[in-house]
């Protein structure tokens, strides 16, 4: 290829990355490691989610990874060099059916074996939710705990990433908020992703694990190469506050991040919460945190109605019900399917959030 | 060339693609039904995954309704065996654990109905006319081997050895009940036993069993998955997800459907268009037979074969057992809204799997007489009626095991939880029926 056209396409790269940077409608910034957990590598959110799975499947012997296209390493490349790594009896494809991938991972986790799941987008994880709901979710409560499903792990790339729309873009924890039983949770970062997910799949409850998919690549950080978890229902205080409580999870956090930074311009002091686990939820951190403050807003890009925030807002109303000095406040994607190109009239940016933070402190 | 089936119980598929590499000198590009790493290729008239030749005559496949696959029977209607070579020559032994096996079922089954209709159970299930099918398979497969089952499988629950009192305590929802009386009746299960916890969902299981039956090949081989369901459920998604994954994944899983005729008022004619279930199964590379569900010995037969070869060869086996739902569906039922008293009587009386069996082994191995038979059903009542006085006297579990079990630990949330609803029914106990329980 000539100079020309080399440098032709370096430059059309950069200008469609930048681009790309441009419209994304947060900032990631990296966390640094617990010093205690030993040697850290640069590790993307999706190359984090690798090295968890490794761990897991060079540890224990019964670990088995299947979904749709896994076996080449999957459409987003979570699962690269496992297959050649472990073999093709412990990292496969199956068919595409994803009431049949829960079905199978339900089975085989009743039978002894570690089953990790993937649903290639959270967007068609629907047809499993027969499955999820009323087998996994209830397996040891009608059994009286003969059987149980504890060693299968869901999952599952989630969120808004730009251009997805309706069914590449969504965050279903809601309805399986509502479905006990299970373990809902959805990391931040890769360090977070990486002890997670190891959590999960040690857990002895069926998990749910949603992972924003446009931090896949968009979230760098220092990720520790060794063994470690993160514990599962406990809320993380990201940054101390006095005037007011942000709470989300997910990418919505690096939002609430920079709201934050916005915030104190104006002489507002926030505290940001991040859930981690959606359920069982660590109402007890929240709570603290509000009778403090005396304000919440609560946001997720799922739409408001029936949407998660509104669990949290019923919790803090009755806990904190005589420390509030404004009404909760959500931030939500609004009552719509997710749309296409208009995506950033959709989304709980930070602008929306930013309006809520001074609705609240001005009530 | 069509695509016909040698069913020689050995290698039918791999004879036929070898067929068609040797009579026209077809380049096959199918994955050879063990994962060897061969890849597919496709060039020119070979398209990836399916060997073919090309016709130029335009004609459909009709599905030839007039040539249904055949039912394998080994006992005729007065217990004879037609073929010797098909007796499975069991010892009298068997035999007869077999025969006591049916009697006590049925004999349960009416003393249990009649109790949900003195109001003494929420509900019941009957068996009345699959005996075979249940009794017939279980006596085929290991006790290691799993069991995902519908929830018309009890006699294969009775013949691995579930006790009586086992039944009972489940129905009854008392404390001895392992599930704490959380379920309705008859979701029995049983992990001693390698009996998965019956689920009211239909088809739910049937995914279950082959990712079950694909973990056990990994870490205990030798062990089989059977997966009981009805010919309704076998519409539901989950049974094609089912089929299509344990064949493609080398599960080795014996997938027994009970053909009775009826999903609840549904006959089977409104159920599906095609052959039965048992056409079903070549469609997903799976081989199959269909058999008599009513003969206790080609049930055994069948998946006594089945289950050497789902190991053997490392893949499903779907195995189609016609037989016929004699009681109602359940104890909210009532069929004769939507069937006729003639029919009925035919299942009943003339082609009623424990009667047929019963005249195998009186009449043709001569190890039983009516005497033994009379003294059996009137044993068998005295047992049940025991089990069932004393199961009726039990407790009820205590209110504070609504809470257990949901996760392996209680979460916060529920212990919460479980402490307002202690609170609450204590200040309030003359509203709740705290007497029937254990302490709260």
């Amino acid at each position: 290829m000539s100079l020309l056209r080399q440098s032709r396409n370096i430059l059309s790269n950069l200008k469609a990355k930048s681009l790309a940077k441009r419209l994304m409608h947060f900032k990631f910034e990296p966390d640094n490691p617990s010093t205690n957990l030993g040697p850290t590598e640069n590790m993307n959110y999706l190359k984090a989610l690798t090295n968890a799975m490794d761990i897991s499947l060079e540890n224990d012997p019964t670990a088995i990874i299947f979904g749709e296209d896994v076996a080449f390493g999957g459409v987003f490349r979570c699962t690269v060099g496992l297959r050649e790594k472990y073999g093709s009896d412990r990292v496969f494809n199956t068919p595409l059916c994803e009431q049949g991938i829960v079905g199978f991972g339900i089975g085989a986790a009743v039978a002894g074996s570690t089953a990790i799941a993937e649903i290639q987008f959270a967007d068609y994880i629907l047809p499993a939710f027969d499955q999820i709901v009323n087998e996994a979710a209830k397996y040891r409560y009608r059994s009286g705990g003969l059987f149980e499903c504890g060693k299968l792990t869901i999952r599952t790339p989630c969120g808004a990433v730009g251009h997805g729309a309706l069914y590449h873009s969504q965050t279903p924890e809601a309805y399986f908020a509502h479905s006990t039983g299970l373990k809902v949770v959805i990391p931040r970062s890769p360090i977070q992703a990486k002890g997670l997910l190891l959590a999960c799949i040690r857990d002895d409850n069926p998990c749910i694990f949603l992972e924003p998919k446009i931090l896949y690549r968009a979230a760098e950080e220092e990720v520790p190469v060794g063994d470690y978890t993160l514990p599962l229902s406990q809320a993380e205080v990201l940054r101390e506050g006095s005037d007011v409580t942000l709470i989300g999870y997910g990418t919505q956090i690096h939002v609430l991040k920079e709201v934050a930074e916005l915030a104190a311009k104006d002489g507002i002091s926030c505290e940001v919460i991040d859930l981690v686990t959606i359920l069982p939820w660590d109402a007890d951190t929240v709570c603290t945190s509000v009778s403090k403050t005396g304000r919440c807003v609560i946001t997720h890009e799922s739409p408001v109605t029936g949407g998660f925030a509104g669990e949290v807002a019923a919790t803090i109303q009755k806990e904190c019900f005589l420390n509030l000095e404004a009404p909760v406040e959500r931030v939500c994607g609004y009552d719509t399917p997710f749309p296409h190109v208009l995506e950033p009239f959709f989304m709980p940016d930070k602008w929306r959030c930013l309006q809520a933070v001074k609705n609240v402190v001005n009530y | 060339m069509s695509m016909r089936h040698f069913i020689k119980f050995g290698k039918p598929y791999l004879h036929t693609r070898s067929l068609l590499r040797g009579k026209y000198g077809l380049q096959t590009c199918t994955h050879v039904a063990k994962s060897t790493g061969v890849q597919p290729t496709s060039d020119g008239n070979n398209f990836i995954g399916i060997p073919h030749n090309c016709v130029t005559k335009l004609e459909f496949l009709e599905p030839k309704m007039e040539n249904t696959i055949p039912v394998y029977q080994v006992l005729d209607s007065d217990g004879k065996i037609i073929d010797e070579t098909q007796d499975p020559k069991l010892s009298d032994e068997i035999l007869l654990k077999m025969y006591k096996d049916m009697k006590m079922l049925n004999i349960m089954d009416g003393i249990m109905y009649s109790a949900q209709r003195q109001g003494r159970i929420s509900f019941y299930m009957t068996n009345y006319g699959e005996e075979a099918t249940h009794i017939g398979s279980a006596a085929a497969l290991e006790m290691r081997d799993l069991v995902f089952a519908q929830y018309r499988e009890a006699g294969v629950l009775m013949w691995r050895g579930f006790r009586l009192d086992q039944f009972m305590d489940q129905c009854y929802a008392n404390i001895n009940d392992p599930a704490s009386g959380k379920q309705m009746p008859v979701h029995y299960g049983s992990k001693d036993l390698n009996f998965v916890t019956i689920s009211s969902p239909l088809a739910t299981q049937m995914p279950q069993a082959a990712g079950a039956a694909y973990a056990l090949k990994r870490t205990n081989p030798g062990t089989c998955v059977i997966c009981y369901f009805g010919e309704g459920a076998a519409s539901e998604g989950d049974a094609h997800a089912a089929f299509n994954f344990a064949a493609t994944l080398d599960a080795p899983c014996i997938f027994f459907c009970r053909n009775n005729g009826y999903a609840i008022s549904t006959p089977a004619h409104e159920q599906y268009r095609g052959d039965g279930i048992a056409s079903r199964g070549s469609g997903y590379g799976m081989l199959t037979i269909r058999v008599d569900g009513n003969d206790t010995l080609a049930v055994y037969n069948a998946t006594r074969k089945a289950r050497q070869i789902a190991l053997e060869e490392s893949r499903p086996v779907l195995i189609e057992a016609m037989t016929y739902r004699v009681g109602d569906h359940s104890t909210s039922d009532d069929s004769s809204t939507y069937r006729t008293t003639g029919e009925l009587e035919y299942w009943t009386k003339t082609n009623n799997p424990v009667t047929r069996f019963e005249r195998y082994i009186t009449n043709q191995r001569n190890c039983w007489s009516a005497e033994e038979d009379e003294k059996l059903s009137k044993d068998c009542s005295k047992q049940v009626i025991e089990a069932f006085t004393a199961a009726e006297k039990r407790l009820k579990p205590s209110p504070s095991l609504v809470f257990t079990d949901v996760y392996d630990e209680l979460p916060v949330n529920l212990k919460e939880q479980q402490k307002q609803m202690r609170e609450h029914v204590s200040a309030h106990s003359q509203h709740y029926p705290l007497k029937r329980h254990e302490p709260l």
